[in-house]
């Protein structure tokens, strides 16, 4: 079987999304779909699946005109799409959430749970999983979760697989776990089309990738057959050098310091990061990093454990206690926990800071303006004005607001969890000069991030923590992947 | 993929002050009697209860809550007003006594809500519930009238006096509505409570001291019943052992007509006062024009539907 796309183009309004797009993937291939933030790769992959309509251009199957209606009529047609955030209902049970809507039912019309959770089991064996589904689906990790909803397309008879950043969230182990079962069902014939941000997994697991820029499809290339640079190039439009800024830090004195912090998920973690420092957080996913940054901060409860700040003991309760200190927090969640999201990047930009605006109990807005125009300017936030609400941006401009909300607090210990998680090429750079800005004045900066290559080439230390014990900590400078990779999985 | 926001007037953010000045043109048009000062003043000054109860709703309603105590505030409160006047304590005194109270217990709302971990629906059902029955208890089920009630000058002036020919309650109202508008568009209070509403999480990882904001939001809105309360014993001269049933239902619709919405972070005190007028111009005019008041209710729930649903059709156009 073979999907070609031949010259799409799709505008909303005056906005030309897609304005030519070719691509084209087979039985037994994964094809990758590669390109910055709003290079128009969902919208591709909606149109495909039915979600939206072309405005002109053809889509053939088998060499046959074809246009689904819906994502179902799709799915009925053997192709599958595994959205992103996946849509599973969290406080249902495994079993329940693969028949939702395909519920087989008894002569009564009843629900037939054993014949359903017979089947459920059996598609689950395809893929070597063995996912007790009787459990809630809340309960289990974003990994498996993946894995059921690779089942569902398993019993849709799915010859067409469409992933959208499915390793976002996942640990090393459940990516090769992914990887693996996208082999198998290659094997046997299934196609994928492969959205990813990560660079690596293109030589791991793709053999073609397109890349996409601006509505238009740039070129496609054999895996075998390119370099990251070309795809880099070809994604941006123009070559931007080193993806990492060189660090040339000159670490003062000690900003932060941390002792015996211990609580839920992490037990006796001690640090200390100094002003002009990047201490890089490495880990699998459920090392205790995002939670130990979390209880620090006063989000969560501390058990015991001294926080020590520019040589002074203090006790951070509550977020407005650390900010008060100087202290500042992008969150890894940016739409649950960064940003106010239907709010303007004004109202959100100021937040943290706002109690300092007041004038005789009023805000002073000119002031606020001022305020918000400087840090959107400082960190290059590219938006209509400072009035359109957050959910409009893309997520590198969204990340960059919730930058500013902390730049703009004044911070001077901040604590950046995955700062560059879904944020594209472009912005991901200008996300590391403003860290390395940010360190040429003082700011002690602690970074947790589960991508490696950007921890070893931005932090100047990395503590790696695994199972909520501290494993080590080693100096970034000549340290390896393999290095930083045998301690976050335990090894010594 | 977004189409891009323009600077330009928003007709939806208009809506229900279109729908009022439409209400008014056909009421007028069918009964002219509607607009004259006479009536205008009647009809602001039924207004006013409603109006009070509901700018605390606002706020409430911002940060996704819901606060259905209110009615049974303005009942207690007023009758442990009235009942202090009637044992002799100066009216002014009983009357700031009673808000206090109102603030109080509006502040047990919050605390339930924010310590206890209550959701705001049930919270605030149970003490409606509770302050109904004290007010029972208090009152043993007959109005407090009569006595000092009929002859503190200051007691009677609060409800029914008039200041450069306005009534008084309407003054009240007006000031109340300055302060709440401040409040909520001017100050970093009203930025928390917008943010709280929007996301608290998010607003809690900025500082908001979210707990607090609920707090003192509960607080805001068990005062401003009480002080309705005591417009409302003013102006009939006895306090009622069931003043204020279903109160909290007018000034719900009151503001979600306004355009507030029920999932918070959305809406405005101006939007609010338009739909406290929508609501008493609807009741005033189908008085002036003989409707039945059975029927009345019905064209309420009706206008209430309408005006929700053509807010949300709207706001679903825009995204």
């Amino acid at each position: 079987m073979q999907i070609e796309m031949k010259g799409i183009a799709k505008a909303f309004g005056s906005n030309k999304v897609l304005q030519g797009v070719n691509f084209d993937v087979k039985s037994g291939e994964v094809h990758a779909l590669m390109g910055e933030n709003g290079a128009g790769k969902s919208t591709l992959m909606n149109i495909l699946t039915g979600l939206l309509q072309k405005d002109a251009g053809s889509i053939l199957i088998d060499g046959k005109e074809t246009s689904y209606s819906s994502a179902l009529d799709a799915e009925h047609h053997g192709i599958s799409f595994i959205h992103q955030e996946m849509n599973n209902f969290p406080q249902m049970s495994v079993v329940d959430n693969m028949f939702l809507n395909k519920e087989i039912k008894t002569k009564f019309g009843l629900m037939n749970q054993k014949e359903m959770k017979k089947q459920a089991k059996h598609y689950l064996e395809q893929l070597g999983s063995n996912i007790n589904v009787d459990q809630l689906i809340g309960n289990l990790t974003v990994g498996n979760q993946q894995m059921i909803e690779i089942a569902k397309s398993l019993m849709t008879d799915a010859k067409f697989i469409i992933m959208d950043e499915p390793t976002a969230a996942l640990t090393e182990n459940e990516t090769a776990i992914l990887f693996k079962t996208i082999r198998e069902l290659k094997s046997k014939g299934v196609g994928f089309i492969y959205i990813s941000h990560r660079m690596e997994e293109l030589w791991q697991i793709c053999d073609r990738v397109t890349v996409m820029r601006d509505g238009v499809s740039v070129n496609t290339y054999s895996t075998t057959e390119v370099k990251e640079d070309r795809i880099v190039k070809d994604m941006v439009g123009r070559d931007i050098g080193d993806y990492y800024p060189a660090r040339n830090p000159k670490f003062g004195p000690v900003a932060l310091k941390a002792e015996h912090l211990t609580g839920a998920k992490f037990n006796d973690i001690s640090f200390e990061v100094h002003e002009g420092e990047i201490l890089g957080f490495s880990g699998l996913m459920g090392a205790g990093r995002t939670e130990t940054m979390r209880a620090l901060f006063g989000i969560d409860k501390l058990k015991s454990g001294k926080i020590i700040l520019h040589g002074e003991e203090v006790k951070l309760s509550s977020p407005s206690e650390s900010i008060k200190h100087g202290i500042g927090f992008l969150t890894e969640d940016r739409k649950t926990e960064g940003l106010v999201l239907d709010q303007s990047l004004e109202d959100n930009i100021a937040l943290p800071s706002i109690d300092g605006f007041r004038k005789g109990g009023i805000i002073d807005k000119k002031a606020e303006d001022e305020f918000v125009d400087m840090l959107m300017k400082r960190l290059t936030v590219k938006a209509q004005s400072a009035n359109v609400p957050a959910r409009s941006l893309s997520g590198g401009n969204q990340q960059k607001v919730v930058l500013a909300k902390w730049v703009g607090s004044g911070s001077r210990v901040l604590i950046l969890d995955e700062p560059t998680r879904g944020v594209d090429v472009g912005a991901k750079k200008e996300i590391y000069k403003l860290m390395n800005q940010l360190t040429d004045r003082n700011v002690a900066i602690i970074m947790v991030s589960s991508d490696l290559p950007e921890v070893l080439s931005m932090s100047d230390r990395i503590k790696v923590l695994y199972e909520g014990k501290e494993m080590g900590i080693i100096d970034a400078k000549g340290a390896t992947q393999e290095q930083v990779m045998k301690l976050a999985t335990g090894g010594k | 993929m977004m189409d891009k926001p323009k600077a330009k007037f928003d007709v939806t953010k208009y809506m229900a002050l279109i729908a009022l000045i439409i209400l008014a043109i056909v009421i007028t048009a069918l009964n002219p009697q509607f607009i004259a000062p006479n009536n205008l003043m009647n009809l602001f000054r039924q207004t006013s209860v409603n109006a009070l109860i509901a700018f605390g709703m606002t706020f409430v309603i911002l940060t996704s809550g819901i606060d259905l105590s209110v009615g049974s505030i303005l009942a207690l409160t007023g009758a442990i007003t009235a009942s202090m006047i009637l044992g002799g304590m100066p009216a002014w005194l009983a009357g700031l006594i009673g808000i206090a109270l109102g603030a109080v217990l509006g502040a047990i709302n919050g605390l339930f809500i924010t310590w206890g971990k209550v959701t705001p629906f049930i919270a605030t059902l149970a003490t409606m519930t509770i302050w109904r029955g004290a007010t029972y208890v208090f009152t043993g089920g007959n109005p407090i009238t009569g006595g000092k009630m009929n002859t503190s000058f200051f007691f009677q002036f609060i409800g029914q006096g008039y200041l450069f020919g306005i009534p008084f309650p309407i003054i009240i109202t007006l000031i109340a509505f300055a302060i709440c508008y401040v409040l909520l568009h001017k100050t970093a209070f009203g930025r928390k409570t917008f943010a709280l509403g929007g996301n608290e999480k998010a607003a809690f990882v900025a500082g908001v001291k979210t707990k607090k904001v609920l707090i003192t939001i509960y607080t805001i809105s068990g005062l401003l019943a009480a002080l309705a309360g005591f417009i409302l014993t003013s102006r009939l001269g006895s306090a009622q052992p069931d003043a204020g049933t279903s109160y909290e239902m007018d000034a719900i619709a009151s503001t979600v007509i306004g355009g507030a919405s029920l999932m918070g972070g959305k809406g405005r005190m101006s939007g609010t006062l338009v739909g406290a007028l929508l609501i008493a111009s609807l009741s005033n005019g189908m008085n002036l024009l003989g409707v039945n008041s059975f029927y009345q209710q019905i064209v309420k729930g009706v206008v209430i539907l309408i005006a929700v649903m053509i807010d949300s059709q709207t706001q679903k156009n825009r995204d």
